[in-house]
């Protein structure tokens, strides 16, 4: 896991580690080779630029996917002063795919909601892939309520395959926990501001994405359904998810052209597992600059315009 | 559980296949029994020997539910376009011509005023022939706009859901459909005006898990489908068969996520039933 690689990224890495062996040969100080290794740095730089300005839509969902990127509770320690998580739906059990909590930013408290993919084999059983059972979604807007008896600003960060599709799911209501969510969330008292910071993958994602703005990450991706489950019902054929992808336009530029989100957040050049910090720092800026901007707006203005928001939506012949 | 929701087959592509063609004998899925179509129809598309409630197009609901004459549509006009200039097999302003072709109408969800009882309603039927119930752009903002007639005249809202979910042709800006229809929902609740949502087989994926479970009362049709995956997803996750009656409006009652199952010759009663008394006795 902590080398893997995406084919795409394979020529840029190989050279990254050629440039490294060569700097540890100059460091032995018998040749200089420092010309030499100039020259590859600037074949690496001008490689990936190459292959990241050019990136087809499959490549963005595979970054998006890229099992080194950083994860909610990552961000949340990159940008928080401060997290206490809380748990539980206090009618089932906790979930482990969300996380929750009261946090802190630049000194601003607030509250911070994000679905949570695991590291591994172990780990992604804990936190079941990132795919939240219904008491997750219920666990998310009991800590929103608590956001809204404290009057404090609610940061949700995206990052879901989708909601869990299974018996255990269904029997507590998969569906009237997200819908639950979508009602409640459009009416929550205080400013709601949601980062796509990965996977946005359906109901599952939106189920904590209704806010007065929403961001994403540049190579995150936002979908109706999965391009592999659209590839199997549409092609019936798995496979052909790529040209799904395609299909549905699941990329953040494309969901900046069509007016979904507000505002894409720069990651670090070659993608945010290259440069966590960097990533961090980037996505730090735009929830202040974004809550900055949503407090100066009064409470009755701001549910009206969240309604609004989502309702201007659709694209239809009249 | 009783033997008359029990489907034969776990096929959901049976849409077709349940058409029923104009004065001929058709075989009823549930008991086998043959059936003439006249009679059926006439039946409200119930199985009158075992009671399996068959799918029912759109203005045979609102021949069901409203009041003789009373009933007006209106947004009849808005049609679909193509955002995304979306193609499999077929082009997706085909898929949708020939949906119109065979249904007579516009999309899947018809909307109108109508009185129930004597009750003045705003009234949504969805409609599965229409590419699957499927909700696009146009059954978002249907929808929206019957939420918006039904807070204007305070008068109540019924939706009848029959879907399978968002409409992948329009991609995201589907999705975002389920976030605009609960959203204007919030108007209604806090205006206090009433919200039935009765579920008909099936109502699944973002409708089941936007508006149709959002009603002051959810009822639903006996033996439909509800849920949000569907059956197939499910199986393929768990690698297991799924339980007898999973996902079925009985289960759903049982789990605690719907008040009640009506049968389809009960709907009228029960509906006027609640508007009675949300609406107030003086009304």
């Amino acid at each position: 896991m902590k080398d893997f690689v995406l084919e795409f990224e394979k020529p840029i890495v190989e050279l990254e580690k050629k440039i490294a062996e060569m700097q540890e040969l100059s460091a032995g100080g018998e040749v200089d080779i420092s010309d030499e290794i100039g020259l590859l740095r600037k074949k690496a730089d001008t490689l990936r630029k190459e292959v990241f300005s050019n990136l087809n839509r499959w490549q963005r969902v595979q970054l998006a996917r890229h099992p080194r990127r950083p994860y909610t509770l990552d961000y949340i320690k990159l940008v928080a002063d401060r997290f206490q998580e809380l748990h539980g739906d206090r009618s089932f059990r906790d979930d482990h795919a969300i996380v929750a909590g009261l946090a802190t930013i630049d000194g601003t408290d607030l509250v911070i909601v994000g679905h949570q993919k695991g590291r591994g084999t172990k780990d992604n059983l804990f936190r079941n892939f990132g795919m939240p059972h219904p008491e997750g979604y219920r666990k998310a807007l009991r800590v929103m309520r608590l956001a809204e008896k404290y009057d404090r600003p609610v940061v949700t960060l995206i990052d879901t395959p989708g909601a869990y599709p299974g018996l255990g799911a269904e029997e507590r209501g998969q569906a009237e926990a997200i819908a639950r969510n979508l009602f409640e969330m459009s009416r929550l008292r205080v400013p709601i501001l949601a980062v796509v910071i990965g996977e946005g993958g359906s109901g599952g994602a939106l189920a904590i994405g209704i806010a007065d703005r929403v961001l994403m990450l540049e190579h995150a991706i936002y979908s109706v359904i999965s391009p592999e489950g659209c590839a199997s019902i549409l092609y019936r054929d798995a496979t052909q998810a790529p040209k799904a992808a395609d299909a549905m336009k699941v990329t953040a530029p494309d969901l900046l052209e069509f007016g979904i989100v507000d505002e894409l957040v720069p990651e670090a050049f070659g993608g945010a597992h290259r440069d966590r910090e960097q990533t961090a720092a980037n996505v730090k800026t735009a929830i202040l600059t974004r809550l900055a901007e949503l407090r100066e707006i009064p409470l009755p203005s701001l549910l009206e315009q969240r309604v609004e928001k989502f309702g201007e939506i659709g694209v239809f012949d009249e | 559980m009783t033997k008359w929701f029990k489907r034969e087959k776990d096929n959901l592509q049976s849409a077709q296949k349940r058409d029923v063609p104009e004065g001929v004998w058709i075989k009823c899925p549930a008991c086998e029994a043959v059936l003439y179509s006249r009679k059926l129809e006439r039946n409200w598309h119930v199985c009158p020997e075992c009671g399996h409630h068959m799918r029912m197009e759109a203005p045979r609901y609102i021949d069901l539910l409203a009041d003789h004459g009373t009933w007006s549509e209106f947004n009849e006009q808005l049609k679909s376009l193509d955002p995304l200039g979306f193609k499999d097999s077929k082009r997706y302003v085909d898929r949708v011509a020939g949906s119109m072709k065979k249904t007579g109408r516009n999309e899947a969800v018809t909307t109108g005023t109508c009185a129930i009882d004597r009750h003045p309603v705003v009234l949504a039927v969805m409609d599965f022939k229409f590419l699957g119930g499927s909700v696009g752009s146009v059954v978002g903002e249907k929808i929206a706009r019957a939420i918006d007639r039904s807070l204007e005249l305070k008068h109540g809202l019924v939706i009848v859901s029959c879907s399978g979910g968002m409409r992948m042709q329009e991609g995201i800006i589907s999705l975002m459909q389920m976030a605009k229809t609960s959203a204007r929902l919030t108007r209604l609740a806090d205006a206090k005006v009433p919200f039935i949502s009765v579920l008909t087989d099936p109502t699944t994926g973002g409708t089941t898990a936007s508006f149709s479970m959002l009603g002051d009362v959810n009822i639903a049709e006996p033996g439909a489908l509800i849920g949000f995956a569907g059956p197939r997803v499910i199986k393929q996750t768990i690698g297991q068969d799924l339980p007898e009656g999973f996902q079925r409006s009985e289960f759903l009652l049982d789990t605690g996520f719907l008040d009640q199952v009506v049968p389809r010759r009960e709907l009228k009663s029960r509906i006027s039933e609640f508007l009675t008394w949300m609406n107030g006795r003086g009304s």
